[in-house]
């Protein structure tokens, strides 16, 4: 059925095409390396540095103790105020997030232990994300000055659990250890989908399939031809998305390479055959792209848990969301990354691509047709 | 005579949507060692029948045979047998000549020693050698043709399907691939050549006309145009007005069809008539008969049932342009580059009132883009272009309002409805109310466009979004009339049609500018420019051209022969870039 010349003859044909057409270049190289930065450094889930009115109408040096600590939070920019009402200005002009107010009897009432807690803090709730930031940020702060000044005086600390936070796989808790993982997903499934799908169209609207499809061409020649070529380009980009984030933006990588190209080519293999099984059956750039777009590279970005966690999706979309093939991916990959090598999580992730691929695959193989209709 | 290649029964082919087959129970044969044209105008079929003997459709019924074998039974083996270049040729315009021609090579199974003869051979036989490091893309169109020929031939194929090959190529060398593919059928084998250039017809051996998926005719041309003979006569020395001259002529009962073709009117008669009286056609003193050689065309066109007469509805109901003298159009020093490729250089003409002004040349010589340029659609990258007097990049809108545009291949909304274009396209020019009414009304009446109002416009027949093409640059009777390709895969007795139209427009005073690739309808224009290479080789009236180039060897060339020996004049001066 296949004769090696005529693939061989195919595979290069598509090569040559690929390396000198502007517009695939800059989907197979300079996207990823963009979308890689931009999820890498331009999305940003933790909220580092929020800006924090303080309002200080205690001056003695309890109170003057804790605007000090404050301040030297990393998690916090301290902008003082004189009022409550400039602390209010600033909160509403967007300058501050939130203010804390040190009430006048604040070292007073410090000293009863029996008293109610002192403090005010107001923040920004038209963004209840930051807000919690703000809240969870200042708690943090007070509780850890109360700590420590427990600790100067030689009292025992005071009552109440003491919480000790860990970040396990990603001890430092930063989003982009687990949003360039995702981002890699996101490129895997452009080149896969998007970039296959608009070749073959390509070639639909320019006539050479059709020269093609009157020459000795075999079917499985024709499909192994568009298969081969773009199976090696995602996976040369797949290892050098992982290389540019290990080295130069530092993500931790924990799994081994050999997983890494296993799992990546098993969803490659259904991204491939989503993409050629668009272009096959459209035959026309437009339409292919944006199906391409709508059925791969929305639901990689949005049901993949990517970006959105899964588990606060509405029930009906969570269903959905198990026939994402990104889906299975991102968790594979995170788990790479981050925890290494975990059979129990990627046997399963690795089954599901599989399968997935071989049902795009074969459909595609099913619908190419050595003739026009 | 030889033993057919391809024998074709009863073929019939209808496409799932569509409102009729596209081939209606076809029997025909192609024999080896001879050109068989497969002529007619769009849509009649031909792409269908090429792709049906290559086995990339599949027949609704009837049975095709190609040297023996069924194309889909056996479409492996039939695959050994045939060379196809598609239409555009079918090229990967970013790969070289050489790896284009590597790639056909090996998926043909040409390898080792036979392959470099092979290539050596085709290389010299397409004059191509010189350019093997060139991409495909950055070929000129005759250039492209040569090679989508060369790979097509790979493999020694016995039938050689060319699906309309003189598309998109200028005249020289259309000449130069029908001399190549001559040498070929030498050798024996079978060709099957598509066009919708009727003058090539003439010259294949066979063919098969065809129209709206029948065929009209198969065989020799020379017995089609035998019908013919004695009927076709042109009217020369006539005195005044040619266009009225022809009007007249059309409207006489014994006349079938009849063009203009420079000073002269070229009158086809129906079977058995007489020529009508010169003195009843008011001729003038000095006209005479002259018998001249019928055509492919007259013959098509009585197949069809005869030309359309002489008289424009259209023409009548427009009031007449008042004449305000003079230049009406002018281009001075137009250029237009695109990045470093120059589409038009230098154009320099000007265009009186009431005048048929004509830009003629090949596909991709400039013309639409000068014509884009004198409309206000593409700003020159230098000089000047002057419609009534306005500069158009500063009264654009004005100027607007005073021309009609007719854009290749229609630019009508294909998802709206023949009312809806008509209506949308009168309220662009300004028409409104019970004025654009009256001239939604007029226009349905004067092209019969009643019982297709509700059609959508992408649904129609050619002939038909044709003439919707033109009620929408004509409803608010402009001065000044733009046609780019008007006339383009159009059938022969609807360009007849479209030409009363334009004739009849005239005659009341309007402007018009035609772009054509049709040597023939360059002979209705009252002045023409050559376009060729994006600059402007030669201008002045159709007889004038012609007799730049007339000389012992002929006597009596006609445009084509004028155009090509005006290209070579050009070049071997060294003006060509």
């Amino acid at each position: 059925m296949v004769s090696w010349r005529r693939l061989r003859a195919l595979c290069r044909k598509e090569t040559w095409q690929i390396l000198r057409d502007p517009s695939s270049n800059l989907i197979a190289f300079v996207l990823p390396v963009i979308m890689l930065f931009i999820f890498g450094y331009g999305i940003n889930l933790d909220s580092s540095a929020v800006r924090l009115g303080l309002v200080l109408e205690d001056h003695g040096p309890e109170a003057v103790h804790f605007a000090e600590s404050l301040t030297r939070s990393p998690y916090l920019r301290v902008r003082p105020a004189a009022t409550q009402a400039d602390a209010a200005a600033d909160l509403t002009a967007g300058r501050t997030r939130g203010f804390v107010v040190v009430p006048g009897d604040f070292g007073e009432r410090l000293q009863r232990p029996t008293d109610e807690a002192p403090l005010l803090v107001v923040s920004d709730g038209a963004e209840p994300n930051t807000a919690n930031f703000v809240q969870a940020y200042v708690s943090g702060a007070w509780g850890g000055w109360q700590l420590q000044r427990a600790a100067e005086r030689g009292e025992p600390p005071p009552a109440g659990l003491n919480l000790d936070a860990r970040f396990w796989y990603n001890p430092s808790a930063t989003s982009r250890n687990y949003l360039v993982p995702g981002a890699i997903t996101i490129i895997m499934t452009v080149i896969g989908a998007l970039l296959t799908s608009l070749v073959v169209a390509r070639e639909w609207e320019r006539g050479t399939m059709e020269a093609l499809l009157a020459s000795p061409v075999t079917r499985a020649e024709l499909l192994l031809s568009k298969v081969l070529p773009y199976y090696a380009l995602g996976i040369v980009s797949l290892f050098l998305c992982v290389g540019v984030a290990v080295v130069v933006m530092r993500v931790p990588f924990r799994g081994s390479w050999w997983v890494l190209w296993g799992i990546g080519s098993l969803f490659l293999a259904s991204s491939l055959g989503l993409g050629l099984l668009i272009s096959t059956t459209l035959r026309n750039q437009f339409n292919a792209a944006q199906a391409a777009l709508n059925a791969a590279f929305l639901p990689a970005l949005m049901l993949s848990g990517f970006l959105y966690e899964i588990r606060s999706m509405p029930p009906v979309i969570r269903a959905v969301t198990m026939l994402v093939p990104a889906r299975y991916f991102v968790t594979a990959m995170q788990t790479v990354f981050q925890a290494g090598d975990v059979w129990p999580v990627l046997i399963p992730s690795a089954l599901f691509l599989g399968a997935a691929g071989v049902f795009f695959l074969g459909l595609t193989a099913r619908k190419t047709r050595r003739r026009l209709e | 005579m030889s033993e057919p290649l391809v024998i074709l029964e009863a073929v019939r082919k209808e496409f799932p949507k569509a409102r009729q087959s596209a081939l209606e129970g076809l029997s025909a044969v192609v024999r080896p060692g001879c050109i068989t044209g497969l002529v007619g105008p769009d849509g009649a079929g031909k792409t269908t029948l090429m792709r049906l003997m290559a086995g990339l459709l599949v027949p609704t019924s009837g049975t095709i045979r190609v040297g023996g074998l069924d194309p889909i039974q056996d479409a492996e083996k039939l695959r050994e047998l045939i060379g196809y270049m598609p239409q555009k040729f079918g090229l990967y315009e970013d790969l070289s000549v050489q790896e284009n021609l590597d790639l056909h090579a090996d998926l043909r199974g040409v390898v080792g020693a036979e392959r470099t003869e092979v290539f050596g051979r085709l290389l010299a036989f397409t004059d191509l050698a010189r350019f093997t490091d060139r991409l495909a893309g950055k070929l000129s169109g005759g250039m492209k043709q040569k090679l989508g020929l060369a790979c097509a031939l790979l493999g020694h194929p016995r039938l050689l399907l060319l699906d309309e090959p003189g598309v998109g190529v200028d005249p020289i060398s259309r000449r130069e691939l029908w001399k190549m593919v001559h040498e070929l059928v030498g050798q024996g084998m079978a060709v099957v050549w598509s066009t919708a250039y009727l003058d090539e017809a003439e010259l294949c051996a066979e063919v098969l006309l065809m129209n709206e998926g029948k065929l009209l005719f198969a065989g020799q041309p020379g017995e089609l145009t035998g019908r013919m003979k004695e009927r076709t006569w042109q009217i020369r020395g006539a005195a005044g007005n040619r266009r009225q001259l022809l009007a007249r002529a059309l409207r006489r009962p014994e006349v079938m069809d009849g063009v203009i073709q420079g000073h002269t009117v070229r009158v086809v008669l129906r079977a058995g008539a007489e020529r009508p009286d010169l003195g009843e056609l008011e001729a003038g003193p000095g006209a005479e008969w002259t018998a001249v050689a019928p055509r492919f065309e007259d013959a098509f066109i009585e197949a069809l049932g005869g030309g359309p007469g002489g008289d424009s509805v259209l023409a009548q109901r427009m009031r007449p342009v008042t004449n305000e003298g003079g230049v009406v159009v002018a281009a001075a020093g137009l250029t237009k580059r695109f990045g470093t490729f120059t589409a038009a250089d230098n154009v320099n003409f000007a265009v009186k009132h009431g005048e048929i002004f004509g830009l003629l040349g090949p596909n991709g010589a400039g013309k639409s883009t000068t014509f884009r340029m004198m409309c206000g659609l593409l700003t020159p990258s230098a000089g000047t272009a002057h419609v009534l007097g306005m500069d158009l990049h500063e009264t654009a809108g004005l100027a607007r309002q005073r021309l009609g545009y007719m854009a290749q291949k229609f630019s009508l909304y294909g998802n709206l409805s023949v009312r809806q274009n008509l209506r949308f396209f009168s309220g662009v020019y300004g028409l409104s109310g019970e004025r654009q009414q009256a001239a939604v009304a007029e226009m349905v009446e004067v092209f019969h466009l009643e019982p297709l109002l509700d059609t959508s416009a992408e649904a129609l027949p050619l002939g038909f979004k044709q003439r919707l093409a033109l009620a929408c640059a004509v409803m608010h009777e402009p001065a000044i009339l733009f046609l780019d390709e008007p006339t383009s895969g159009v059938d022969p007795v609807t360009r007849r049609e479209f030409w009363t139209h334009i004739n009849g427009v005239v005659e009341r005073g309007v402007t018009v500018m035609v772009t054509t690739h049709f040597m023939d309808e360059a002979e209705y224009c009252d002045r023409i420019a050559l376009v060729f290479r994006g600059g402007i080789i030669a201008a002045g009236t159709p007889d004038e051209l012609k007799a730049l180039v007339a000389g012992p060897a002929n006597a009596n060339p006609t445009m084509e022969d004028a155009f090509i020996a005006l290209v070579q004049q050009h070049s071997t001066d060294g003006g060509a870039a």
